[in-house]
């Protein structure tokens, strides 16, 4: 499926997708979007960098194996629950800070990490699943 | 108070907290590390010390932490005489039995191992002890059964001692889900789940219908574990496993967790004809076997485990016997058994240590090389044979005491009481004094005195036993009297003396001596007769159990074969046909069958146009002339749906289902290019039509139950609830998102690690080469990365 047209368009579209993915995972609280979603366009977009140059080209790009990405999802998920109990409320309760940076009140929240968690769960999941398949051979 | 309670935990806990430090302590100070990690017994003991006037003076020691509140279950303990008694036998013991594989495994790389299940064990068995509520009970018996099958398999690398350990953990676990069943039923019929408090309505479980159902499922627990004949075959197999493990666990303590059990429920569930049919039936036949099978070995291990079999019947037998003097003398046989019993088995360790064999033919005149061995085994032999001056004697007076009574029954069992004990003896004496008497025999090993870690421990515990039948009115008021009186659930001072007074029970005692004697004299035909005697017999339950096993195996081979034949679309067929069956059934039986709606009127064109391109997508899919096709034209179907869930304003759904339908074509088509099949579907005509109404009704059902769901009224709040409150305590406009990361959010978490657990299974499929790969076999897609 290595055609000259998918090779040209392809790093294209997958920055466009990842980046995509990013605004569709963070703009999820309020608009549709969040970090499941985010996670499946993230998978997808390697996905299709590897049908153009190769599943050791992806493999490179991301450094480290999907899985230990989905595992590090994981644990940030796992981890923005915890929070909450160290302040004396139940696990996974949400919690709140307002920071302001450059004059901007920013709202931020156990909840955007655990969502952040959730992002690369999916995104290490899938695209380890897809990986695997693309490739031929065994690593 | 608290405290107290605090330091008892501590207690509790300490011999687990030196299990854990066990294999570092080896490692740093060899073998000699042993004297440290016995401090932790050894302080265990001395804190349940401090707890004897109290029990002695009728008291109970009580303490505990809620554990689960919301469901009323606490880590309590109770500390009666009887709980005090084993509490202090074992980390007495423990202490002793710690020091000794010290000695026994000097230089054995596995020491720290070893010490770290010993240990383990020990804290198990004593929370078994203390337990008042049911649950810790079950748990710390079921912690007992892992640690004796962990120790008896300890040589790991030998067949028998693998096959032993199965076999023990396979009968006392059994034993342990009838316990379990039998907790239940107490449970359930007294609404009381401490035993502590289950004294209180014994009346009213002896009266229960159900009484006989209990009573035969804590039975199943208790003779299991106490080994009684028909289950009594693992314990001598467990003798495979290094001694100090046959000295503390399979004769001092944890075969008596059984015995334990009894006492407990003595006053509870004693006193009833079952009862007192039931125990002295299975103890005197396990005292007569146990006895009798004791004879004819000639392996000291084996004589002892054997002997201790017989005297764990001898205690059932008395639990139930149900006189007041059978329950004071159940209670001195225990404690001199244990004394004696450790000390004699520590004395056949330390003579294989030395000697290097444990074939009682094989050995002779040690008793110049190992002078302070000789000696505990001959103190230990004596309580065991019941002679005066020693704790075996006082518990032999009392057995005679409260057996010997005139009716029929009582006779009976008075005779198997002193064959029994006759036979005891006998096999006492060849262990004691059989292998250090004569003229000196050649052995495999050049023997001597062994090191002080391994004397210890039997001069200690045989000593004891000397001094507890001299210094009865000490023991009696301090150990005796109070378990006797917490067994009979009624104070009951104990006695006796060890200056014999003339009667019946001493007339006995001479009877049973005398007996004993005649037949050590003539051991080796004895033995003869036995093997003939088995001979005749022929197979035991040792060999049942296996025959039992190897049915099992293959049993659940078969039902393997026929559940999961290895063929995919066997599978799928069965699951489809189940799920059809699940979503058509109930709507005709019970006529919830939905109405038919009205054709819809207000359907604008771009609607029409998209369902026009699902249906398009459908027959596509129908009509494909290969695979791939099918599985491209199955995504045109897919996107229609999103773009209707757009339509009608579900955008996050729409939105994942866009990019789970992008991902499925594009992971289906991956996985068919990887599989060896033909491009096209060769289903004959027959198995298509069969395939096709699995699919249709499965299509149907699914129309039946959401058109059913969506004609009901509608359930508004909890939509109400989310609109109201996602923007006001979660901070968040978009309720879907809302719900999956804060109302929701453990939920989430446990999904994800679905999703990656699913991630790493698939991956582990993937990476799977096939030894024999098999042309033209069907497989279907891995999950397609849905959310689960």
């Amino acid at each position: 499926m290595n055609t000259l047209i998918l090779r040209t368009v392809a790093p294209p579209i997958t920055a466009l997708m990842l980046v995509f993915s990013v605004f569709v995972l963070l703009r999820g609280h309020n608009e549709p979007g969040g970090g499941f979603i985010g996670g499946l366009i993230a998978a997808s977009a390697l996905a299709i960098y590897g049908i153009a140059y190769g599943v050791s080209a992806v493999r490179r790009a991301i450094r480290f194996h999907p899985m230990a990405i989905a595992g590090f999802g994981l644990l940030v998920a796992t981890l923005s629950g915890f929070v909450s109990v160290f302040v004396g409320v139940p696990f996974m309760t949400g919690l709140w800070i307002y920071p302001r940076i450059f004059g901007v009140e920013l709202p931020l929240a156990t909840v955007i990490s655990f969502d952040i968690g959730v992002y690369f769960v999916v995104l290490g999941s899938i695209a380890s699943i897809a990986l695997a398949l693309e490739e031929r051979e065994f690593d | 108070m608290a405290d107290q309670a605090a330091v008892t935990l501590l207690c509790l806990f300490l011999p687990f907290l030196a299990a854990v430090l066990a294999p570092a302590v080896i490692r740093a100070f060899g073998h000699a590390g042993s004297w440290l990690l016995a401090l932790a017994p050894l302080l265990s003991f001395l804190h349940f010390l401090t707890f004897l006037p109290e029990v002695a003076d009728g008291g109970v020691v009580t303490g505990g932490f809620a554990w689960v509140p919301s469901l009323n279950l606490s880590f309590s303990w109770f500390l009666d005489g009887l709980s005090l008694t084993f509490a202090l036998l074992i980390t007495g013991i423990g202490t002793l039995i710690v020091l000794y594989s010290g000695g026994y495994m000097k230089g054995h790389p596995q020491l720290g191992r070893f010490l770290c299940f010993i240990l383990l064990f020990m804290g198990a068995m004593l929370g078994l002890v203390v337990s008042d509520s049911f649950l810790m009970l079950f748990v710390y018996w079921e912690l007992t059964s892992i640690t004796s099958f962990l120790l008896i398999g300890f040589d790991h690398e030998r067949e028998a001692a693998r096959r032993s350990a199965l076999q023990a953990l396979v009968v006392t676990g059994l034993g342990g889900l009838s316990l379990l069943a039998g907790l239940i039923f107490l449970w359930n019929m007294t609404g009381v789940t401490q035993l502590s408090l289950l004294v209180h309505v014994g009346d009213g479980l002896r009266e229960s219908p159900f009484y006989l159902a209990a009573l035969i499922l804590l039975l199943g627990g208790a003779f299991t574990k106490s080994a009684q004949f028909p289950f009594h075959f693992w314990l001598p197999n467990a003798m495979e496993a290094p001694t100090p493990v046959s000295a503390y666990l399979h004769s001092a303590t944890m075969v008596k967790a059984g015995v334990y059990l009894l006492m407990r429920l003595n006053p509870v569930m004693g006193a009833t004809p079952a009862w007192e049919i039931l125990l002295p039936l299975f103890g005197g036949v396990t005292l007569i076997a146990g006895a009798f099978l004791a004879i004819r070995q000639t392996d000291l291990k084996l004589m002892l485990a054997y002997t201790t079999m017989a005297s764990l019947g001898l205690l059932v037998m008395l639990t139930g016997f149900g006189t007041p003097h059978a329950i004071e003398a159940a209670v001195l046989y225990l404690v001199a058994h244990s004394l004696f019993k450790g000390a004699l088995f520590m004395v056949a360790g330390l003579v294989d240590h030395e000697a290097g064999t444990r074939e009682v033919t094989k050995l002779g005149g040690l008793r110049s090389v190992m002078p302070i061995t000789f000696v505990a085994a001959l103190l230990a032999a004596l309580s065991m044979g019941g002679l005066p001056l020693f704790l075996g004697f006082l518990a032999k007076e009392e057995i005679y005491y409260a057996l010997a009574h005139g009716d029929l029954r009582a006779m009976l069992f008075t005779l198997v009481a002193i064959v029994g004990n006759g036979l005891m003896l006998v096999v006492g004496f060849t262990v004691a004094l059989k292998p250090f008497l004569g003229p000196h025999v050649e052995t495999p090993k050049h023997a001597h005195e062994g090191p002080l870690l391994m004397w210890l421990g039997p001069a200690v515990l045989a000593g004891l036993g000397l001094l507890g039948g001299i210094f009865s009115g000490i023991a009696h008021r301090f150990v005796s009297t109070p378990m006797a009186s917490a067994v009979a659930g009624e104070l009951r001072p104990v006695d006796i003396t060890t200056i014999p007074h003339l009667g019946m029970p001493l007339l006995l005692s001479v009877v049973t001596v005398a007996f004993g004697v005649a037949v050590y004299l003539q051991i080796d035909r004895a033995r003869a007769m036995m093997v003939r005697l088995l001979a005749a017999i022929g197979n035991g339950p040792d060999r049942g159990f296996d025959h039992v096993i190897s049915g099992l195996v293959r049993l659940s081979v078969a039902v393997t074969r026929m559940v999961q034949p290895g063929r995919l679309e066997i599978y799928v067929t069965a699951t489809f046909i189940f799920l059809a069956l699940t979503l058509l059934v109930p709507p005709f039986v019970y006529g919830e069958l939905p109405e038919l709606p009205a054709w819809p009127t207000d359907v604008l064109f771009h609607e029409w146009a998209i369902i026009l391109l699902a249906v398009i997508g459908l027959f596509a899919v129908l009509r494909a002339s290969d695979r791939l096709t099918a599985i491209v034209s199955l995504g045109i179907q897919g996107f229609a749906v999103a773009v209707i869930f757009l339509l009608f304003g579900a955008a996050d759904l729409s939105f994942t289902q866009f990019m789970v339908e992008t991902l499925s074509v594009v992971i289906l088509a991956l996985v068919m290019t990887r599989l060896r099949l033909s491009p096209r579907d060769h289903r004959p005509l027959g198995q298509m039509l069969f395939d096709a109404t699995i699919a249709i009704s499965c299509g149907l059902g699914f129309t039946l139950m959401l058109m059913k769901s969506t004609q009901g009224p509608f359930n508004a709040h909890l939509t109400e609830f989310f609109n109201a409150y996602s923007k006001v305590i979660a901070h968040g406009a978009n309720v879907v998102n809302v719900i999956i990361v804060d109302f929701r959010g453990t939920d989430t978490l446990g999904e994800i690690g679905v999703v990656m657990i699913t991630g790493l299974a698939v991956l582990a499929l993937i990476r799977v080469r096939p030894r024999n790969p098999l042309p033209q076999t069907r497989v279907e897609a891995p999950a397609d990365g849905d959310r689960p």
